[in-house]
């Protein structure tokens, strides 16, 4: 595999992990999904007699789409813990994407819960992806416990806003050795391309592709975009400079 | 006695197990998780576990989101 994304010693070829919410049918859902080129894709946890919840598993199942369930909705620490328990035992698998949101209005992590949320599901076995704020002490703290990969906003989820702080992204960036994934925020193929040339190693959206008007197109989008932002990142940009420099040399005339 | 099952409440008889409520409820056999008392409750011990009066019983399943 050329220039896998790794978490937890798991290898994936595209650095662009997928959300499933939104999605209007499973039908674009899975068209989306396909043009995404995504190998890890986020899934939700509601009681069983939720309506609209059957399908998704088995959709991934079908494309071999790893499924990463999250703790989406809860508030508390202990919610979350539960939770991710449940998750485990419905899907097998110990990989949690733990969001533990403050209120309904911002959705903005809660981040004393969310390191008590983490702290235990590190202590029991989990491999945790933690959804964080773009606060790099606060994401330090995540690693520092054990988390997998930090996942910290570009803008409160389902905004589109982009990524409104890149300075911070930048210094997680710096300081981590754990992957960075910006996770939320994302509006459009620039965005995500933005996340990569800042540095970090993988992007996860959802609604900018599920609720685009074509979601199938934008995901082709996205997922140029991750490239193009993963190989400009790589490839070390020119210094920017005050005033101009001619790449020509010279004048005609001279 | 009365339980409560995905915050509905269920009048059951005292002997009944966790299996019987959940095959009652209509729990699909694969992809649920289920929690009584804010405690996971393996597959495995559903047949054998008892509930007492007013448990809370959670079932939780893999729906579209994030």
């Amino acid at each position: 595999m050329d220039d896998p994304l790794v978490i937890a010693g798991r290898e994936f070829g595209s650095r662009l992990i997928a959300g499933t919410g939104g999605a209007t049918n499973l039908a674009a859902l899975e068209r989306a999904l396909i043009a995404s080129g995504t190998e890890l894709t986020t899934v939700a946890m509601r009681r069983s007699d939720t309506e609209g919840g059957t399908g998704v598993l088995e959709l991934l199942n079908k494309l071999g789409i790893e499924a990463l369930p999250n703790t989406a909705g809860c508030r508390t620490a202990a919610e979350a813990v539960l939770t991710a328990q449940m998750a485990r035992e419905a899907l097998g698998t110990h990989w949690v994407k733990l969001e533990v949101v403050a209120d309904e209005d911002t959705l903005l992590p809660d981040p004393t819960e969310l390191l008590d949320a983490a702290e235990q599901l590190v202590d029991q076995g989990f491999v945790v992806l933690a959804y964080t704020n773009d606060d790099p002490v606060l994401s330090w703290r995540l690693e520092e416990i054990g988390c997998a990969a930090v996942m910290p906003l570009g803008s409160p989820i389902g905004t589109g806003l982009g990524i409104r702080n890149p300075h911070n992204i930048e210094m997680i960036v710096s300081r981590a050795s754990v992957p960075v994934v910006l996770d939320a925020g994302i509006g459009t193929a620039s965005d995500a391309a933005l996340a990569m040339e800042l540095g970090c190693d993988a992007v996860l959206l959802a609604t900018a592709i599920t609720r685009a008007r074509e979601p199938e197109r934008m995901a082709a989008a996205m997922r140029s975009g991750v490239d193009a932002g993963r190989l400009a990142s790589q490839a070390g940009r020119v210094p920017q400079r005050f005033w101009a420099q001619a790449s020509s040399p010279g004048r005609p005339m001279e | 006695m009365t339980i409560t099952i995905n915050g509905q409440q269920r009048r059951i008889e005292e002997s009944t197990t966790l299996a019987d409520v959940l095959e009652e409820f209509g729990t699909p056999a694969r992809g649920v998780a289920v929690a009584v008392d804010g405690a996971v409750v393996p597959r495995a011990s559903w047949p054998r576990t008892q509930l007492r009066p007013e448990a809370t019983v959670e079932i939780l399943t893999a729906v579209q989101g994030g």
